[in-house]
């Protein structure tokens, strides 16, 4: 199996080459992608159950997020705000300076088609279709014609060392394998943002290190990340880190 | 007169949200459904199998009424379109009704479209048993009890009558009421008579006849075949018969409803309503009846395996959903819009109708064919019914999968992936 050649980086091992890629990187950003104002989100009312309480919060083009905070303490539900899944019960969601709150259902299905990729935790691959297939799914529902998918599809899985295993089916390979998939799938088509759910948590440390390199060079082509992560390495690896407790955000220094 | 005002388009968004597409292809939406029902080959058959039986029981029923339909009125044409009876209605007393005259036979060959015309009648011999050998015998155990009848000459014809041996009595011997008598073939076969040449002889009670003929079958008015028939010159004479009890006509093809409406007036001119005629019914509605009758039985059935099967993709379908709640948040999350969903199961469903309503109707084909060859007929079918049949079970499949689509498209993003994980 051949994985794409990590960019060599210590944890905390080489603070001038993360300096100089961090200083480069915020050349690269032009205004913000993401921008919260005040955004809360309740589950139930006997009583609320509140997932979300007063975030503001924005994210700069082409930059990375780490989010970080012990379960229940909100993460996913941002994440689910972020990627257009979910509606925040107040405030104002404001995504590419389009205020998400008042897009009807289709309007936020063709805004994640379009611009906003995901990698769950749990890859969420469909079983009984080959890698290829999982990988060019993520173009079906952009309305784009079908000529060159498969070259597109095998483009992003030779991103993360996966065109090896293009016909083979999902059950068929290891974890780490099938969230590189996952992954593939994510970098399929021109999105704005990248939201990551535990994109390491099965990998490998020499496969970890190559998806944070690739994450770097997808930075650096523009793309938004937002991540949520237990892992203090990848935590660290992003531009900016802030933390959830209790449905509400902090910053933290990098 | 009410003006129909149109819905003002949305205005374009200043944000451009709008302008990305939703659209999804429809070789996309196709393929996706494909390979949606080809994940689950073992239970999609099983489920087609439903739409397979009811949609091949509907084709086999329409066909094979239509075959036997036509099979029956074939065989009704060839001997019963021709059938006419006339006899004593009840207000002309009726069976014992004394309306017919002697003379009926005569008046009913001089119809056009009368081809062989002759007048029956039961004969009360009083009890009087019938034996074939002058002994007597005192416990009377080989004399047996005969229906006997009478006729005019021309019955024979008329009932379609063939000898197996001898001849039929005449106009002479009914004038002459000679004491002569032309033997059904089970009547012949109690009395142990199988042959004329030696001049048998029959007693009825104490008086003499001689069996001039012996009838080897008859296809109308079959309970001649049990019966000795005298002629009605004799019974008159012998039995002091008032009046023919019935006449029977056999018409030229076509000709029957005109027959029917004649003949009462030729028999009873002065009040034909004395008479009743039994007649054939009209071919087309006889087809019509038995095609009614045979489809209303199996159409039913039909319908029933049609319901079972329509349930059977109804519930495979909802099952698919719930199994595929994962699937249908992954779908979202990539951008699939709620009737991307809706349409994708909607086509699964009506993709297994489609293909229960294609092999039914090429099962049900074949069995119409099958049965047909089996039995020498020709098979019959309307052109639209094998080719309706596959639009039928598609219909079907696309009624039975609209509650789980919408339920699916129903379902929001979020929920959808927890659920699924």
């Amino acid at each position: 199996m051949r994985v794409a050649p990590p960019r060599r980086r210590g944890h905390g091992g080489a603070p001038a080459e993360a300096t100089a890629r961090r200083q480069r990187r915020r050349a690269l950003m032009s205004g913000s992608l993401v921008e919260l104002f005040d955004v809360g989100r309740r589950f139930g009312s006997d009583p609320p159950v509140i997932a979300l309480d007063g975030v503001t919060f924005s994210v700069q083009r082409g930059s990375s997020v780490a989010i970080v905070g012990p379960s229940g303490s909100g993460k996913s539900t941002l994440m689910n705000v972020l990627g257009c899944l979910d509606r925040p019960s107040s405030g104002t969601y404001l995504f590419e300076g389009i205020d998400v709150g008042s897009l009807t259902d289709d309007e936020r299905a063709a805004l994640r088609a379009h611009r906003i990729g995901f990698v769950f935790q749990s890859f969420n691959l469909l079983g009984h279709r080959t890698v290829l297939e999982n990988v060019m799914l993520a173009e079906v529902y952009r309305g784009v014609p079908p000529e060159g998918r498969a070259a597109r599809a095998l483009e992003a899985l030779r991103q993360v060392g996966m065109e090896g295993r293009a016909r083979f089916l999902p059950p068929k390979l290891s974890g780490g394998e099938q969230q590189r998939v996952a992954i593939a799938r994510a970098l399929m088509g021109d999105h704005s943002l990248l939201l990551c759910d535990e994109p390491t948590g099965n990998l490998d440390s020499v496969n970890t290190e190559a998806l944070l390199a690739l994450f770097d060079e997808l930075g650096e082509a523009g793309l938004t990340l937002v991540m949520v992560t237990h892992e203090e390495q990848v935590a660290a690896h992003a531009d900016r880190r802030v933390r959830m407790i209790d449905g509400r955000l902090t910053e933290e220094q990098p | 007169m009410k003006r129909r005002t149109r819905r003002p388009a949305r205005p374009a968004r200043p944000d451009g949200a709008d302008r990305l597409s939703r659209r999804m292809r429809p070789g996309d939406l196709m393929a996706e459904a494909g390979a949606g029902l080809l994940a689950r080959p073992a239970r999609v058959a099983l489920t087609v199998l439903g739409t397979v039986i009811g949609v091949a029981a509907l084709v086999a029923t329409l066909g094979l009424s239509k075959t036997a339909g036509n099979q029956i009125v074939g065989r009704f044409d060839a001997v019963s379109a021709t059938d006419v009876v006339v006899s004593p209605s009840v207000r002309g007393g009726g069976a014992g009704g004394v309306v017919l005259s002697w003379d009926a036979e005569a008046r009913l060959r001089r119809l056009n479209g009368v081809s062989a015309a002759g007048t029956l009648a039961d004969v009360d011999v009083r009890g009087a048993l019938v034996r074939s050998v002058p002994i007597n015998d005192p416990l009377g155990t080989g004399a047996v009890q005969l229906p006997m009848k009478a006729a005019s000459p021309g019955l024979f014809r008329a009932v379609r009558a063939q000898l197996a041996g001898g001849r039929y009595f005449d106009a002479g011997h009914s004038q002459r009421a000679d004491r002569v008598l032309v033997l059904g073939p089970n009547a012949a076969l109690r009395l142990g008579i199988d042959r004329v040449d030696q001049q048998p002889a029959v007693f009825v009670g104490d008086r003499l006849y001689s069996v001039i003929g012996l009838l080897k079958d008859v296809r109308r008015q079959v309970s001649l075949r049990g019966a000795a028939i005298m002629t009605e010159g004799t019974a008159r004479r012998e039995f002091g018969l008032r009046a023919p009890g019935l006449a029977q006509i056999e018409t030229r093809p076509g000709a029957v409803n005109l027959i029917s409406r004649q003949a009462p007036r030729a028999l009873s001119p002065r009040d034909p309503a004395l008479l009743k005629v039994a007649a054939p019914p009209d071919p087309r509605l006889l087809k019509r009846a038995v095609e009614n009758d045979l489809n209303a039985l199996f159409l039913l059935l039909g319908g029933v395996s049609l319901l079972v099967g329509a349930l059977g993709i109804a519930n495979v379908t909802l099952v698919s959903v719930l199994e595929r709640v994962g699937e249908i948040g992954l779908r979202r999350s990539l951008g699939a819009a709620r009737r991307h969903i809706a349409a994708q199961f909607l086509l699964e469903s009506t993709g297994m109708g489609l293909a229960g309503g294609l092999i039914g109707a090429s099962v049900g084909t074949l069995v119409i064919v099958g049965v047909s060859a089996s039995n020498t007929w020709t098979p019959v079918l309307d052109p639209w019914v094998p080719l309706g049949a596959p639009l039928l079970g598609a219909v079907i499949g696309l009624v039975s999968g609209t509650y789980p689509a919408l339920r699916a498209a129903s379902l929001e993003p979020v929920e959808a992936l927890r659920a699924g994980t």
